[in-house]
């Protein structure tokens, strides 16, 4: 048999029957839902009088609109946001899916409790009416974000035609420095290659770079596939993967597991297997990087200044555009750029480690006068680990409000917003026009990036104030 | 889902490259649990004076007199990028857009639009650049024919552009398919796999939605 990448053998597995011109009925293993855009593919679905095939396989949560604020229900800010909540859960209930619903212990953001579960597993295809399911990448699955009806479609038949993609591979040798993280390598990578960059292509992740991330940055790297333009992106399962979900809510226990790992570890490609592109990146290259722009590929390092419009990359109309809407001049420093709010949260850079590199940078020091700044974990589980390791004493001792989880603040529904030309700094992963706010101006970082800029007042460079913690002082 | 097998309509250019999924349809404007009612809100950011506002600007291409009725849309690079929201979709659907016409969409608005009936066309920049010359002289006048069938854009006397899409997308516009009827023609071939995957890999397929451990064992 011919080489294969780790692509190839997930698609081969799951291949029900190949159609037309490269299209496979492609057996699908997971289907989630949210409140936002899985609450219209269930009412589409029984609308048609279908009904979902497999429900034990269908998981649905409450993350999008669903209140963040201590002591939620189901009433949201969002104007008309409470019915999205109630229509989901009726429908759901009514097709037998299990609901992490708004009071269940197990809520979050749908990226971030499938793989705490267990439910996202390598090898696996996983589906979500949401464009980051890529993030799910990371433990070797097959993940990609689909459109409602396309749900509807693996809801009634626990499959989906896919057109087979093309295959990328970006390899990132040597290793990221100290203080630079996956968000800033997936930041780089878009600056680098540009948002259109990965053009519908399967992107695996490789290198010793990649392979040296723990699993929650690998969650990170391929979170932001999606702004990257590509179908998804994966990187092969190894130790790291499955100490990562051995003993699991939902992953396989006993003999199961067991014969599990032996076939996860033949997941990973064939050493000579090819890729239709290649991309090679030095990791020693990339530093914290921030968003200065309304794309994700308009980015710089956080040392550095906004470019000029002939070294941004951009088209010169999408470049006046974007430094009119950020209020922002060619040459200023970035790291001079005042702001009002921080946000940690979102799932690029809500979990347990995202938390605790954050605190580490807060503890002990106080967020800067007129900075907004809020921390929403990612899941309830999340959540709990932090409290139980005090973290949330750090966040709240520093002046951050700790909130429930959810996406929250991540985009703008209707209801809490930043407020217009309120400069934000925010470990979210994308900063286009009014995606917080009306004309709320987004800079996309690093939780570390998003931490230092809270104490500073202004956006920061968190090596610079890593070290020793000051008493009260203002980074 | 209606056929579309060739559309000749009046064109509007929107050619920035990386058009969002939030800015075709921002998040605020999606006020119910329904794939209709979505029109108003379509480039509501762009296309009123006002956030939240309905007060048209007649800056914007879609409130422009000589673009009325315009069923075909020309996008730049990365078309329908960010969120997989198919609200974006649902709402140029009614709004009577029918064809994209841009160098490359992101993939799931590109799958979006095919579940719709919207052609999603990709041809070059050069292309889109030259359609969009050719319509600004006279938009009413000067329209834009995207031929299904033929794989083909037209334009005026001279303007030929070929442009492919994969059989299966072809077929389901020019057919107005649905595509879940297409695979429960399938059904026995799901059904095979099904039985032989469940044997393969057993630990993908979950009873009754239970864990199989105690929650409180639950680690982040």
């Amino acid at each position: 048999m011919a080489p294969r990448t780790l692509f190839d053998k997930i698609w081969g597995q799951h291949t029900v029957r190949d159609l037309a011109d490269g299209v496979a009925l492609l057996a699908i293993d997971r289907v989630f839902l949210h409140e936002r855009t899985g609450s219209v593919a269930l009412k589409g679905l029984a609308d048609a009088g279908r009904t979902v095939l497999d429900p034990a396989r269908v998981f649905c949560t409450m993350d999008h609109i669903v209140d963040t604020f201590p002591g939620r229900g189901d009433a949201t800010r969002m104007p008309g946001g409470e019915a999205f909540i109630l229509e989901t859960r009726a429908a759901a209930r009514a097709a037998g899916i299990r609901v992490f619903d708004v009071r269940d212990p197990q809520q979050g953001i749908v990226h971030v409790i499938s793989p705490e579960l267990g439910l996202a597993l390598p090898g696996a295809t996983i589906v979500c009416p949401d464009s980051h399911t890529c993030t799910q990448g990371a433990l070797g699955a097959l993940a990609w974000g689909i459109g409602s009806t396309e749900a509807e479609h693996a809801l009634a038949t626990g499959c989906l035609r896919v057109r087979r993609p093309r295959q990328l591979r970006i390899t990132v040798e040597g290793r990221l420095a100290e203080g630079v993280t996956a968000k800033d390598l997936a930041i780089f990578i878009l600056a680098r290659h540009g948002v259109a960059g990965g053009d519908g292509c399967v992107v695996e992740y490789a290198g010793g770079a990649v392979r040296a991330l723990d699993m929650e940055a690998r969650m990170t790297l391929c979170n932001m596939a999606t702004e990257f333009s590509a179908m998804t992106g994966i990187i092969a399962p190894d130790e790291v993967t499955f100490e990562y979900l051995r003993g699991r809510p939902y992953a396989p226990q006993g003999a199961d597991w067991e014969r599990a790992v032996v076939a996860w570890r033949d997941l990973a490609g064939d050493a000579d297997a090819a890729f239709d592109r290649e991309i090679r990146i030095d990791a020693a290259e990339v530093t914290p990087m921030v968003t200065w722009g309304t794309s994700p590929q308009h980015a710089v390092g956080v040392d550095a200044a906004v470019p000029v419009a002939e070294a941004s990359g951009a088209a010169p109309e999408a470049y006046t555009r974007a430094l009119r809407y950020m209020g922002l001049d060619a040459g200023q420093a970035i790291a001079s750029l005042p702001i009002t709010a921080a946000f940690i949260g979102s799932c690029t850079n809500s979990r347990l480690s995202d938390l605790r590199r954050a605190a580490a940078i807060l503890r002990g020091r106080r967020v800067a006068d007129g900075v907004r700044a809020i921390c929403v974990p990612g899941s309830m589980t999340v959540k709990r680990a932090a409290e139980a390791e005090g973290l949330d004493k750090v966040f709240t001792d520093a002046g951050f409000e700790w909130r429930e989880s959810g996406c929250s603040m991540c985009f703008f529904a209707g209801g809490e917003s930043f407020g217009p030309r309120e400069r934000v700094v925010s470990s979210t992963n994308r900063n286009f026009e009014s995606r917080q706010g009306p004309e709320t101006r987004t800079h996309i970082a690093s939780p570390e990036t998003v931490a230092a800029s809270a104490l500073a007042g202004h956006i920061a460079d968190p090596r610079r104030i890593a070290g020793a913690p000051v008493p009260g002082g203002q980074g | 889902m209606e056929p579309l097998r060739e559309l000749t309509a009046v064109a509007a250019p929107l050619l920035r490259d990386n058009i969002d999924t939030d800015a075709i349809i921002p998040s605020r404007e999606m006020k119910t649990v329904s794939k209709t009612g979505l029109a108003d809100g379509l480039f509501a950011g762009w296309r009123y004076t006002a956030i939240g506002g309905r007060e048209p600007d007649p800056a914007f291409v879609l409130n422009q007199p000589a673009y009325a009725g315009a069923r075909i849309l020309l996008g730049g690079v990365n078309f329908g990028c960010g969120s997989s929201r198919e609200h974006a979709v649902w709402a140029l659907h009614e709004h009577g857009i029918r064809a994209v016409i841009a160098p490359s969409f992101a993939p799931i608005f590109a799958a979006n639009c095919i579940r719709n009936g919207i052609a999603p066309v990709r041809l070059s920049a050069e292309a889109v650049a030259a359609l969009a010359a050719h319509v600004a002289v006279d938009p009413p006048s000067r329209l834009i024919t995207v031929d299904i069938a033929g794989g083909e854009v037209r334009a005026g006397e001279r303007l030929r552009y070929p442009f492919t899409l994969d059989a299966e997308s072809r077929d389901m516009l020019l057919e107005g398919l649905d595509a879940i009827d297409l695979t429960l023609k399938h059904r026995a071939d799901i059904d095979a796999f099904l039985v032989r995957d469940r044997t393969a890999r057993p630990w993908i397929y979950l009873g009754a939605g239970t864990p199989a451990v105690n929650l409180s064992d639950s680690h982040p």
